[in-house]
């Protein structure tokens, strides 16, 4: 069933009825997705693209049995919207909104903890392209029409960098199970590991491409564990080549910071445990392929 | 966003960090008169210029006398000082900072900083201090103590404590180091902070604890909230290449190169420079011109990149997801017609509508170069910077 979303995911909006919200929610409804509702504040009763609105996610949760929201509110509330969501018994939370304060994040991360592991709402982003499982529902500003259907996971931080892994492989009919946006912010919801973990367990993924960029430990935190745990073939690119150290290129987390978060480091940390390199991004399509002939050879 | 000391000092000692008695001074005259007015024998002259090793660069001088400081002053004003940290071009002296010389018995290190990996905030702590925090890592390793903080209750009386005791201080002035300590992380929590280094933090002969030099940067994201901060921001420190696009609501980073990027997302423009570096180019440029790319942002970013008098060739990278590739070509061609763009320019559409986004490129009439594939882009990018730049040379 790929991971995390299905087309009977029963999923909400919170920023449901502004601008971006509506027409984002417009567009996940026709892809597919399983749209139950949304949450703005002070509109509840009303009737938004023929789907009621709550004034709470807890409202919202009660009345329409929603399991996951999508937030797109602006930056400055958007971190007491997904700490709503989790209280209301959310279990996944994708959070598109681009420029929440580091530390309102910090605090988020900390409220999750407030839950017991098993009944913990699991965030996607925030500052991402969402979550898309190709033919089945989209949670996700990304556009549907790129994603064939498939057998190859996506995990990524950029959006556009994600749609051109996810184009090149299509042009060589190559398919996707799931593709996971976890966004550009130094501190985010789900890490690349979080996501190979579900990835690996998933009976409907046989291989994953990992989308990282400078900055954040993330990505080397991610090839260990896959050198210890993974069986299924990791492919990795890293964006950043040609950034310059101490410099934010805009993501707010792509700054090279510390030791090992250059590209080039980066790279050769994946490659020593073991992960197949996408040496240009150019080639996402060529060394998939590559990659997925080798392993059916193999077995 | 980063600032200067001597406002990182001012910010401090509104939280009980004991800072040195100093003053700001734009000219020499103003120089020698904050030495009257602080009073002593013997000051520092500090140029203010947002970045560290600025010793080794000859922007720090003690001053014995009113000529030593107005020939210090007038030797720092209007200077570009280039260090280890700002790269060739240097950054523009406009402002100094007198202060009265301190007598130096120990040199200590704090650091806060926002650790992504705890996602907290991380306090280091090192009794070797008068390095930088790298040096000491690799030099003294055993000395950094390192404590991180609950967002949820914020840091503890303590926690600082066990690091004024880490830190093997006499014991008249444990008290003193952990409100400098707690006192740093309120200014750190309450402003938005994402790193704020003391290095050093000195124990004076007459035994206190005063922050000798002072470094503050501060999270973009949060400014709504901080007009305080944002008052504090000084364009003189800025690349004007990167004043220009950022007033204008555009992400970009100067670089070195000559080939200008516009495209869509931060990640397909890393991917993008690096895709002409190794077609042999060196990108001029980062710039995410964001979902939108509208006519109007279009327009604006081509403004932006060519406001680079380096940049011979201009590559564009949309990725149209939301948006289609006919309305974005059509805001190119508009963009070239009103903005005038006079070096070779290579577009390169993917995703929604691209057919027809590619046939308004080729009827438009513009000198536009086409391409189709990621590579294809940067290898007609970098092809066409050096025909230009041959051609330069020819005439």
């Amino acid at each position: 069933m790929a991971i995390l979303l299905n087309r009977s995911t029963r999923v909400i909006v919170q920023g449901f009825t502004g601008k971006i919200g509506s027409f984002h929610a417009d567009d996940m409804k026709r892809y597919g997705t399983k749209l139950v509702g949304g949450v703005t504040p002070g509109k509840g009763g009303q009737t938004h693209l023929g789907l009621p609105v709550f004034n709470t996610v807890k409202g919202a949760v009660r009345e329409t049995r929603a399991e996951a929201s999508i937030v797109f509110v602006p930056p400055p509330f958007a971190a007491d919207s997904i700490m709503e969501a989790a209280d209301a018994g959310i279990k996944l939370c994708v959070c598109i909104t681009d420029g929440i304060p580091s530390q309102d994040m910090m605090r988020v991360k900390r409220y999750m903890r407030r839950y017991r592991f098993e009944d913990r709402m699991r965030l996607v982003g925030p500052n991402c392209a969402g979550v898309i499982t190709p033919g089945q529902a989209l949670m996700g500003i990304m556009p549907g029409s790129i994603y064939l259907p498939g057998r190859v996971g996506i995990v990524g931080r950029s959006g556009t960098l994600g749609y051109e892994a996810a184009s090149q492989m299509k042009a060589l009919g190559i398919g996707v199970s799931t593709s996971v946006g976890i966004g550009g912010d130094p501190i985010n919801g789900s890490s690349f590991k979080d996501i190979l973990q579900l990835f690996e367990r998933d009976d409907d993924t046989d291989a994953v491409v990992m989308i990282g960029e400078i900055g954040g430990p993330q990505e080397a935190e991610a090839a260990i564990w896959a050198r210890d745990n993974m069986r299924k073939p990791l492919i990795a690119y890293i964006a950043g080549l040609s950034a310059p150290k101490g410099r934010r290129m805009g993501h707010a987390g792509a700054i090279i910071s510390a030791f090992g978060e250059s590209a080039q480091e980066k790279v050769e940390i994946l490659k020593e445990a073991g992960v197949v390199i996408v040496p240009t991004p150019a080639s996402f399509g060529e060394v998939v392929a590559d990659t997925l002939a080798r392993t059916k050879k193999a077995a | 966003m980063d600032i200067h000391e001597y406002q990182a000092k001012e910010l401090l000692a509104r939280h009980g960090v004991h800072v040195p008695r100093g003053g700001l001074a734009y000219s020499p005259e103003q120089a020698t008169y904050r030495a009257r007015e602080i009073g002593g024998s013997k000051w520092v002259l500090k140029a203010q210029v947002h970045s560290g090793a600025r010793g080794k660069a000859g922007g720090i001088k003690l001053c014995s006398n009113d000529e030593e400081i107005s020939n210090a002053a007038e030797a720092m004003l209007g200077r570009k000082l280039v260090t280890q940290q700002t790269g060739p071009r240097g950054k523009l002296i406009s402002r100094l900072y007198l202060e009265e010389a301190v007598d130096i018995a120990q040199e200590l290190y704090l650091g806060f900083v926002l650790d992504r990996k705890e996602e907290r905030v991380m306090i280091v702590a090192s009794a070797a201090g008068g390095m930088e925090i790298e040096e000491i890592a690799e030099t003294a390793p055993d000395s950094i103590i390192r404590a991180t903080v609950d967002p949820g209750v914020g840091m503890q009386r303590f926690q600082a404590r066990e690091i004024a005791f880490g830190l093997g201080l006499e014991d008249n002035l444990i008290g003193k180091a952990t409100e400098t300590i707690l006192g740093c992380y309120r200014v750190f929590r309450d402003y938005d902070a994402t790193m704020l280094e003391i290095n050093p933090l000195v124990v004076t002969r007459d035994g206190s604890l005063v922050a000798l030099d002072a470094k503050m940067s501060f999270d973009e994201n949060a400014l709504f909230r901080r007009p305080e901060i944002s008052e504090l921001r000084d364009k003189s420190q800025e690349d004007p290449r990167e004043t220009f696009a950022s007033d204008r609501g555009l992400s970009y980073v100067g670089l070195d190169g000559n080939i200008g990027c516009i495209i869509n997302g931060a990640g397909l423009a890393m991917a993008t420079m690096d895709m002409i570096k190794i077609a042999g180019g060196e990108p001029a440029n980062f710039l995410d011109i964001g979902g939108g790319a509208s006519p109007e942002r279009v327009a604006k970013s081509f403004r932006a990149v060519l406001g680079d008098k380096n940049v011979e060739a201009i590559l564009v990278n949309i990725f149209a997801g939301i948006n289609r590739c006919d309305w974005v070509a059509e805001g190119v061609i508009k963009a070239i017609r009103e903005v005038g763009v006079d070096v070779p320019l290579v577009v390169r559409l993917s995703g929604t509508k691209v057919e027809e986004g590619r046939k308004i490129l080729a009827d438009s009439g513009e000198a536009v170069i086409v391409a189709d594939t990621l590579a294809e882009a940067a290898e007609k990018a970098v092809a066409a910077w050096r025909e230009a730049t041959k051609n330069k040379k020819a005439a």
